[in-house]
């Protein structure tokens, strides 16, 4: 199960391993193709050539393999799509539920990575 | 920097700029339309698309990509996802910077700049938001299976939504400030009519509690001034738009006590070659229709401008 978007997807739980393995900054984007979700999207492809040094993903939500991102502890709480994650070196270090702007997401990217 | 030349800018990218890039390139304006977000504006925050004349149910997101396809395929410039500073409108040459990077100038611009939900702005708002709080009830609803919910609002979305919300929640509460509704009769009789819905009128939140997530709200009567608290899982917030103004606070464009941009007929603002189209106008009725429309009035009167 993949997104209809021009990201690149995570469609597995072992691609998911595998991105965070082979890449020191990660942003992946769990959603669906809706309202919230969208902006996101768009906001993310369209920072992949200023942010050059961030691999940026997305995931489909209601894939049984978005399991790894739905139920991560820093995403417990969490009750508003999309499911958006930040990994530097393979490690969780920040997530935010809900839609978020281009700036708040480049104010993330600009602290950890 | 970089500079680059055009005809007319349209600042936003919502059905109302979008429709202005439209007119304009198809007469063969050279146009830009600059949009700080996705292309679309509130359009493709909306689930479902029922009422635009011509086109049977589509989704937002479908509909703002078809009118993007129709302005591009005229040969008009878009720009997205960008910051946007140094707006400068008062003289004969309007400009604007992007990214710090490219400058962009006009004879005219079009101020499409749109509205945004309207916020609570009362503490733990921000805390909780995509915890509990969600603005799109298509979008979260599924998180709230039988959870109790309030739903804040009086208008139509509100009313629609708390229905909606009723598939998955086992009781939705409709919490608004007046005694009466702004919702279209159909409407009110519907969400009176369900079972699972109940209503606390003259009321408004006052704050959101909860520790990792959303537990409750304290609130409070407008009449009586009585302060209560209530357990719920989740709130819904439908009240209203707000227009997106605030890069134009200090450009000299005339805006309203709520900060909506003030146009003659032909959608002129104050300032001569600065025209202004869609939401963040102060007008009554806000719909796509209303801003393809304004989107059009303001194209046509702005060409005539600079053909003049």
């Amino acid at each position: 199960m993949i997104l209809s978007t021009n990201l690149k997807h995570v469609a597995t739980s072992a691609e998911h391993a595998e991105t965070l393995a082979n890449n020191k900054n990660v942003m992946i984007c769990c959603g669906r193709m809706g309202p919230m979700c969208l902006p996101v999207y768009d906001v993310m492809e369209g920072l992949q050539s200023e942010y050059s040094h961030v691999e940026f993903r997305d995931m489909a939500f209601d894939s049984p393999e978005a399991g790894v991102i739905r139920n991560h502890p820093a995403c417990r709480s969490f009750m508003g799509l999309p499911f958006v994650v930040y990994y530097k070196n393979g490690e969780l270090v920040a997530a935010t539920s809900s839609i978020q702007n281009r700036d708040q997401i480049t104010e993330i990217l600009d602290r950890e990575f | 920097m970089e500079t680059k030349q055009y005809d007319v800018i349209i600042l936003g990218g919502g059905p109302a700029g979008l429709t202005a890039g439209i007119y304009l390139a198809r007469a063969k304006a050279n146009a830009l339309v600059v949009d700080t977000s996705t292309i679309g504006g509130q359009t493709v925050l909306t689930y479902e698309v029922a009422n635009y004349p011509g086109v049977e149910k589509t989704s937002g997101y479908q509909l703002s990509s078809t009118m993007r396809k129709q302005a591009e395929s005229f040969g008009c410039d878009i720009v997205s996802n960008v910051s946007v500073s140094n707006l400068e409108v008062d003289g004969k040459l309007k400009s604007l910077t992007v990214n710090g990077k490219i400058k962009y100038e006009s004879k005219a611009i079009i101020l499409a700049t749109g509205g945004r939900s309207r916020t609570l702005n009362v503490p733990g708002e921000i805390e909780f938001k995509g915890k509990g709080i969600s603005y799109c009830a298509t979008c979260d609803g599924d998180f709230f299976q039988d959870k109790e919910i309030v739903v804040v609002g009086g208008g139509n979305s509100a009313l629609e939504e708390a229905d909606s919300l009723t598939k998955y929640a086992s009781k939705v509460t409709i919490l608004h400030e007046f005694d009466y509704f702004q919702a279209l009769g159909h409407a009110v009789e519907k969400a009176k009519s369900n079972p699972k819905i109940e209503f606390i009128m003259k009321s408004h939140i006052t704050e959101f509690h909860g520790d990792s997530k959303l537990t409750g709200i304290s609130y409070e009567s407008l009449d009586l001034g009585k302060k209560s608290v209530m357990k719920v899982d989740g709130v819904f917030i439908f009240i209203g738009y707000v227009a997106n103004t605030e890069k134009l606070t200090d450009s000299g464009v005339g805006l309203n006590e709520r900060g909506e941009v003030i146009t003659d007929e032909n959608l002129q603002t104050n300032i001569e070659g600065v025209f202004a189209a869609g939401d963040n106008r102060a007008v009554r009725y806000r719909q796509i229709t209303t801003a393809v429309a304004d989107g059009t009035i303001a194209a046509l009167n702005t060409l005539e401008y600079i053909n003049q």
